[in-house]
């Protein structure tokens, strides 16, 4: 089969691999009708993600339809047609029992490299380094998923893979940053970062009840994109000081809630300092954006963080958190969990994700679309790859 | 391999004794830092007192790399790899003050002073570093024995559940792969096989030397064996409904001489990480009825992280 393969830094192959096989009672293979690129995929592609090898097969974003079902798995048919959740979960550990999906306990089997970097393993997901479980992703035609029975959702033949392609990741992922932020009537909820979770955190902010949302970048047409299509006000940060523009949009109270949904590689002026840190590997991730959200934020407020951070980084303002009691809330999203509820929404119309999409492309562009992704050209925000187009 | 060493949590003993180590091993660390910022802040003056003269850009190499061992040292939970790379730095320092003392331009009676300190230094560096490596794994295996591990892991099942799984002895290969089989003699006493390089073999008997149900179980091998070895299990209820806290603890003896090294090689390739892989797969098997496999986890070097081939599979 063709899928897409990490070969370095920005270096990137669609080639052929062998077809995956089951390997374990409880796993499905899927033939993948659309993937996603993820924001998160650019932290691989621009080599800050360690343990990845040549080779590695990218994408956590996908669906498609089962061909071939282990003898474990008795709540799925051959043909169903699935969304896959990007966090691969067992459903018997006691995370998993308490619906932290992302921390499945059993999924990584290279948990003891997790552990050296973090001290406990969270789950392994697919496609995402091998300290991550080592996993072949879904930039493919095919991919195997382990514990099919609990992962996998089905969804109506007549929805469009557009709708729900995205209950994958970055939906529940934008949804659970807005529920983090515990919404209540009148609340202002900031959201840095006008990519596809940022923009699909908007919807969600709104949807639980926000009073007004503005969101912070510094490309113009995601900026635009915030304002027409998801209805928050928005702050330029490259023109105006991101601090003040909040203060003054909020009464100089600040945002109830923040949200960072731009991660370890935020872009800016001050970012030259990280930027120098993290060449000299004194530092691994640039933590501009939430800095900046964690001054902003109201006295009591929430930071809510599902931007990807992977190691260390300098001047958190810990100050600022403990003295004006701040709540910092964050996550890998625990997928599983929003699956039903979201997929409800999808089909009451009271929430349609496809809207972020720019770009369809076969697979085998996987390696253009990369970059023109990270390079922010053609105004795209969102690329979905069909791996079965001729 | 240090990293993997480094994950291990260790017995309580061993964990005292590797305590002092890292007292040592910290002090060292604070120690490469401050020489570091000397040396990149003040290299002119640094190279006066130490009596090599002006020589600031090499200087403040060393001093790049002081900082950065020293940081390694402090902040690296695994601090055997840094001490050596010390005890390197030393060697390289000698060997450039040994150029210093053989030319004519430098003064000789400082830089004699330097290279004493650089020794003493060296020799503390070493001494850290074999106290350091002696904790993570087979160097001393290798010598002597008995090897000890211990690790415990919460499992979300009931205790008799775990317990009667375990107590089935048959059913340990299932979990432990470098066991090919294991067969149930009577009810104490099992043979036991594991898988040598060219097709070969070890094998001996155990016998169950306590069995309190749903408790604990314990087994050491039968005089004969290769491989003096013994072990226990436990089962304790963890608190709040949050299943069963299961210990292992294992310890060998190879037999002397090079084939006794050899065959305590064969027993895990690092008994702590071997006792930490084998419960992970029990809890894996336990919680989810299968052991976690990715595509990476096929092939006898780092398989990428895509479907292995059938032949792959199949090894």
């Amino acid at each position: 089969m063709k899928a897409n393969c990490w070969y370095g830094k920005e270096r990137l192959r669609v080639e052929d691999v062998p077809d995956p096989r089951i390997l374990n009672p409880r796993d499905a293979i899927v033939k993948i009708t659309a993937t996603a690129i993820c924001g998160s995929d650019l932290h691989i592609y621009d080599g800050y993600i360690p343990t990845m090898e040549k080779g590695d097969v990218l994408g956590h974003e996908f669906m498609g339809e089962v061909v071939e079902l282990g003898p474990g798995v008795k709540n799925l048919k051959v043909g169903d047609r699935v969304v896959v959740p990007f966090p691969i979960a067992c459903g018997g550990c006691w995370s998993c029992q308490q619906q932290l999906y992302s921390l499945c306990e059993n999924s990584n089997p290279n948990a003891w490299m997790a552990e050296e970097m973090w001290g406990h393993s969270p789950a392994g997901l697919f496609g995402y380094s091998h300290m991550l479980g080592g996993y072949a992703g879904g930039q493919a035609q095919y991919a195997r998923v382990p514990y099919a029975d609990v992962g996998p959702i089905k969804v109506p033949a007549d929805i469009a893979d557009e709708r729900v392609l995205f209950l994958s990741d970055i939906l529940p992922t934008a949804y659970m940053a807005a529920e983090q932020c515990g919404i209540r009537p009148g609340d202002i909820v900031a959201i840095w970062g006008c990519g596809p979770v940022g923009l699909l955190a908007i919807r969600c902010a709104f949807l639980l009840g926000a009073e007004r949302v503005i969101a912070i970048d510094s490309v113009p047409y995601r900026l635009a994109m915030a304002r027409d299509k998801a209805g928050a006000e928005t702050i330029n940060r490259d023109e105006t000081d991101t601090y003040d523009a909040l203060m003054e949009m909020t009464g100089g109270r600040g945002p109830d809630a923040c949200i960072d949904a731009v991660g370890m590689e935020a872009h800016g002026l001050a970012g030259l300092y990280d930027r120098a840190k993290q060449m000299a590997m004194l530092e691994t991730d640039r933590p501009l954006v939430l800095r900046e959200a964690v001054m902003a934020c109201r006295n009591g407020g929430t930071v809510s963080v599902p931007g990807v951070y992977g190691g260390f980084f300098d001047k958190m303002p810990m100050g600022s958190v403990m003295n004006r009691s701040l709540t910092i809330k964050t996550g890998q999203t625990h997928v599983q969990r929003y699956l039903r509820p979201l997929l409800q929404r999808i089909e009451r119309e009271e929430l349609d994700p496809s809207f972020i999409i720019t770009h369809k492309l076969p697979l085998e562009r996987a390696p253009e679309a990369y970059r023109m992704f990270r390079d922010k050209m053609d105004d795209c925000v969102k690329v979905v790859l069909t791996p079965q187009a001729a | 391999m240090a990293l993997r060493a480094a994950a291990w949590s260790d017995t309580a003993q061993r964990r005292s004794a590797t305590e002092s180590g890292r007292g040592m091993a910290q002090g060292l660390g604070w120690f490469s830092i401050a020489l570091g910022v000397a040396a990149l802040a003040a290299p002119r003056p640094l190279g006066e007192a130490i009596g090599v003269g002006d020589r600031s850009l090499l200087i403040r190499a060393i001093g790049l790399r002081e900082l950065l061992g020293g940081m390694g040292l402090l902040a690296q939970r695994q601090k055997a790899p840094w001490l050596w790379a010390r005890v390197a730095g030393d060697g390289m320092d000698l060997a450039l003050l040994g150029l210093a003392l053989a030319s004519d331009h430098h003064r000789r009676d400082r830089v004699g002073a330097t290279f004493a300190a650089v020794l003493g230094v060296a020799a503390l560096d070493a001494a850290a570093g074999r106290q350091a490596s002696g904790h993570s794994g087979m160097r001393r295996a290798r010598l002597s024995g008995p090897y000890r591990a211990a690790k415990t892991v919460t499992i979300n099942r009931p205790a008799s559940e775990l317990y009667r799984f375990w107590r089935d002895v048959e059913n340990l290969p299932r979990f432990m792969p470098h066991l090919e089989w294991v067969k149930a003699v009577d009810e104490r006493r099992s043979q036991w096989r594991i898988k040598a390089p060219a097709g070969r073999t070890i094998e001996w008997e155990s016998e169950i030397t306590e069995d309190r149900p749903n408790e604990q179980l314990a087994w050491r091998s039968l005089p004969g064996a290769a491989v003096e070895n013994s072990g226990s299990v436990t089962f304790r209820n963890a608190p709040g409904g949050r299943g069963t806290e299961v210990r292992v603890e294992f310890e060998y003896r190879p037999a002397g001489g090079a084939m006794g090294a050899v065959i305590a090689t064969l027993f895990g390739r690092e008994p702590r990480q071997q006792v930490q892989a084998d419960l992970r797969a029990f809890k894996q098997l336990m919680e989810t009825g299968e052991i976690a496999r990715a595509e990476s986890s096929f092939g006898a070097l780092k398989h990428a992280a895509q479907p292995p081939s059938e032949e792959e599979e199949v090894r």
